[in-house]
């Protein structure tokens, strides 16, 4: 109930925020009728329908995870976010191994079988992803390569 | 006369060495993919589409990996039904019925022998289906304008939400969300930025393959790690391989139902592979559960949702390549793959690249015979691999998938993308909001807008040729009736109540 009452409004004050967007694009030339504004607008007006749709008829409240999964999915998508973020200074190796053994740990909070396997998936994924598929990924950070 | 020779045609751009090698490949793949829960085809083929890429294969080879990993996902997802009693994919689900008590029963290995040749007869069946059906359906969607399309657009994002969804405000709002962001990057035809925010990785728009793998594999590891891998333990062990020939003689029957409703539901837009299951099974046990055997272990209930899954995704290819609108989550994923392979299905597929068409059909027939091989005498391998824990599944899928996304642009952007799309697919889960309309409506939002200003430009400005033609009248007909039918059809035809997923552990 409550969660759909609150996703219900959030979709109704993002269709508004997309109308608005819609309504600030500049047209440069007009080669056609409706332009490049209206088709926008028109997935605004859906949305706003089905956002008050939301609001009015909620579903059952879903089952949320306890603190402790937030707190899991929060670290995991920490990591997720630096991995992608040190993937290219940092070369392929180690930060694969430090992002599957984490994301390992928090499935299965076992510290030496995560790590093992960071490691593992990490050396072996570089293997088939370089000279399987012949990606151009750098091993190590560039610093070290010279 | 002239479909034989396309379709020999096809055999003859298909079947190369190094095809069937690729197609040896997917089949494997997609039988794991499709086995292990978590992993299912719309994810296992979004995951693999940019490797395909990274590998450097023409269209013909990159699709006959693909669909050899699609069908094989529909052949992979029986395996957990049975053994685990977890379905390896969601149309899998109805195999658990009777599945899980064969394989309590000491019947494992009869049961996965009877799926996997349900499996066969279902998609071979329905490959033929698609044979003569297809090139029907292509010649009369030839005369589609405009006004048709945009009507048939509307009937897929009507329907998607369909059966599958019990909340129609929410799989609406689904197909609006993806909508609206395929709106971002540069507009066609006037060149205008739309909603980019200024930001330059924004101007090509949102790259559709993104937001699938954030959506569906992403969201994945946020799910394993809400629920801490729960659903794993292998407890039941394959007796004797043996080929049980008075079952599947007695199951021939609920075969042949089962692929004729599986692909009927598999045509519908919106439909797919799981209503096909259903329906089959539904059916199959209204026609034969006299005694009272069904759900406690009878071959017919394993046999009919096989067979009906697979014919679906036989099906379902029809609509998808006849007129580019996709049925289900892992058809709209195939048409991404096309769409990336600068292949436009369509009716004038057929007749502009028909190697093209009669390469993937060829493709279908092989990667049903490898599919049959490798699924009864050489199950048991699948079965070892099944084992494989989700600490170390859920890593791997994570690492192929950002370093797929990141092969395609080599921006860190691009992975940042997939990971809000992963956030986002796992709040929508949570809230029930159907995923797979967001990802057709990414795929489809600029044509259809595209085919909206056409036929506004034609008309002069007139709205009412929308509904200027038939068959666009009917197709609005449809949209309209397949959006409220189910409001009412939902109780009539309720879900039976699948069993709790209980753990083979606690059986014992």
């Amino acid at each position: 109930m409550k969660s759909d009452r609150i996703f219900g409004l959030v979709v109704v004050l993002s269709a508004l925020a997309y109308f608005a967007g819609a309504w600030q694009i500049q047209a440069g030339m007009m080669m056609d009728p409706l332009g490049p504004r209206a088709f926008p607008m028109l997935i605004a007006a859906a949305g706003l329908i089905c956002g008050i749709g939301i609001l009015l008829r909620p579903d059952a409240e879903p089952e949320w995870p306890g603190a402790q999964a937030w707190l899991g999915m929060g670290i995991a998508l920490a990591v997720l976010v630096a991995y992608a973020y040190s993937i290219v200074p940092l070369g392929f190796l180690v930060p694969t191994a430090i992002a599957s053994a984490a994301i390992g740990y928090l499935i299965e909070p076992k510290a030496k079988q995560s790590i093992l396997m960071g490691i593992g998936l990490s050396a072996v994924l570089y293997v088939i992803f370089k000279y399987g598929l012949g990606l151009g990924l750098l091993p190590l950070p560039r610093a070290l390569m010279g | 006369m002239d479909t034989l020779a396309n379709l020999w045609m096809g055999f003859g751009v298909a079947v190369t060495p190094y095809t069937l090698f690729l197609a040896i490949c997917g089949c494997f793949l997609g039988t794991i993919i499709g086995a292990l829960p978590g992993l299912g085809p719309s994810n296992g083929v979004a995951i693999l589409i940019p490797l395909a890429f990274a590998l450097k294969l023409d269209a013909i080879e990159a699709l006959v990996l693909l669909t050899s990993v699609y069908y094989g996902c529909m052949y992979g997802g029986r395996i957990s039904s049975i053994l685990l009693n977890i379905p390896g994919d969601e149309p899998a689900m109805m195999t658990t019925l009777d599945g899980f008590p064969m394989a309590k029963q000491g019947r494992a290995g009869d049961a996965l022998v009877i799926s996997g040749v349900a499996s066969f007869m279902g998609s071979f069946l329905s490959t033929i289906g698609l044979v003569v059906v297809a090139p029907i359906l292509a010649s009369v969607a030839y005369r589609f304008g405009p006004a048709e399309y945009f009507a048939l657009y509307m009937l897929a994002f009507a329907t998607l939400g369909g059966l599958t969804s019990n909340n129609q405000a929410k799989s609406a709002f689904a197909a609006c969300l993806g909508l609206a962001l395929s709106m971002v990057g540069l507009d066609n035809s006037t060149s205008a930025t739309r909603f980019t925010g200024g930001n330059l990785h924004l101007y090509d728009g949102i790259d559709f393959l993104v937001a699938i793998v954030g959506l569906f594999a992403i969201s994945e590891i946020f799910i394993f790690i809400e629920s801490h891998g729960r659903s794993s333990a292998l407890g039941i062990k394959v007796g004797k391989l043996s080929v049980p020939w008075g079952d599947l003689k007695r199951t021939f029957g609920a075969m042949m139902r089962g692929t004729g409703l599986g692909f009927i539901a598999g045509i519908l837009p919106g439909a797919g592979a799981s209503l096909g299951s259903f329906m089959a099974y539904m059916a199959e046990k209204s026609i034969s559960n006299r005694k009272d055997t069904f759900g406690k272990g009878d071959p017919r209930g394993v046999a009919a949702p096989e067979a009906g899954n697979n014919a679906a995704a036989g099906g379902a290819m029809i609509p998808m390549l006849t007129l580019g609108v996709p049925g289900s989550g892992t058809t709209a994923v195939m048409l991404a793959l096309l769409l990336t392979l600068n292949i436009t299905p369509g009716p004038r597929l057929f007749t502009d690249q028909p190697q093209v068409v009669w390469g993937l059909i060829a493709s279908l027939f092989i990667a049903n015979v490898v599919l049959l091989v490798m699924n009864v005498p050489m199950v048991r391998l699948f079965v070892k691999i099944l084992s494989v824990p989700p600490w170390f599944l859920m890593p791997m899928v994570t690492m192929v998938s950002f370093v797929g996304i990141f092969s395609l642009s080599g921006s860190y952007f691009d992975l940042l993308l997939m990971i809000i799309f992963g956030v986002l697919g796992y709040i929508l889960r949570k809230l029930d909001v159907p995923t797979v309309p967001v990802i057709l409506g990414i795929l489809l939002g600029n044509q259809m807008e595209d085919w909206l200003r056409r036929g506004l430009t034609i008309s002069d400005g007139d709205w009412m040729f929308l509904f200027s033609s038939p068959i666009a009248v009917v197709l609005w007909i449809l949209a309209v009736g397949g959006f409220v039918a189910p409001l009412f059809l939902r109780k009539v035809l309720k879900r039976p109540a699948v069993p709790e997923t209980d753990l083979p552990m606690d059986k014992d």
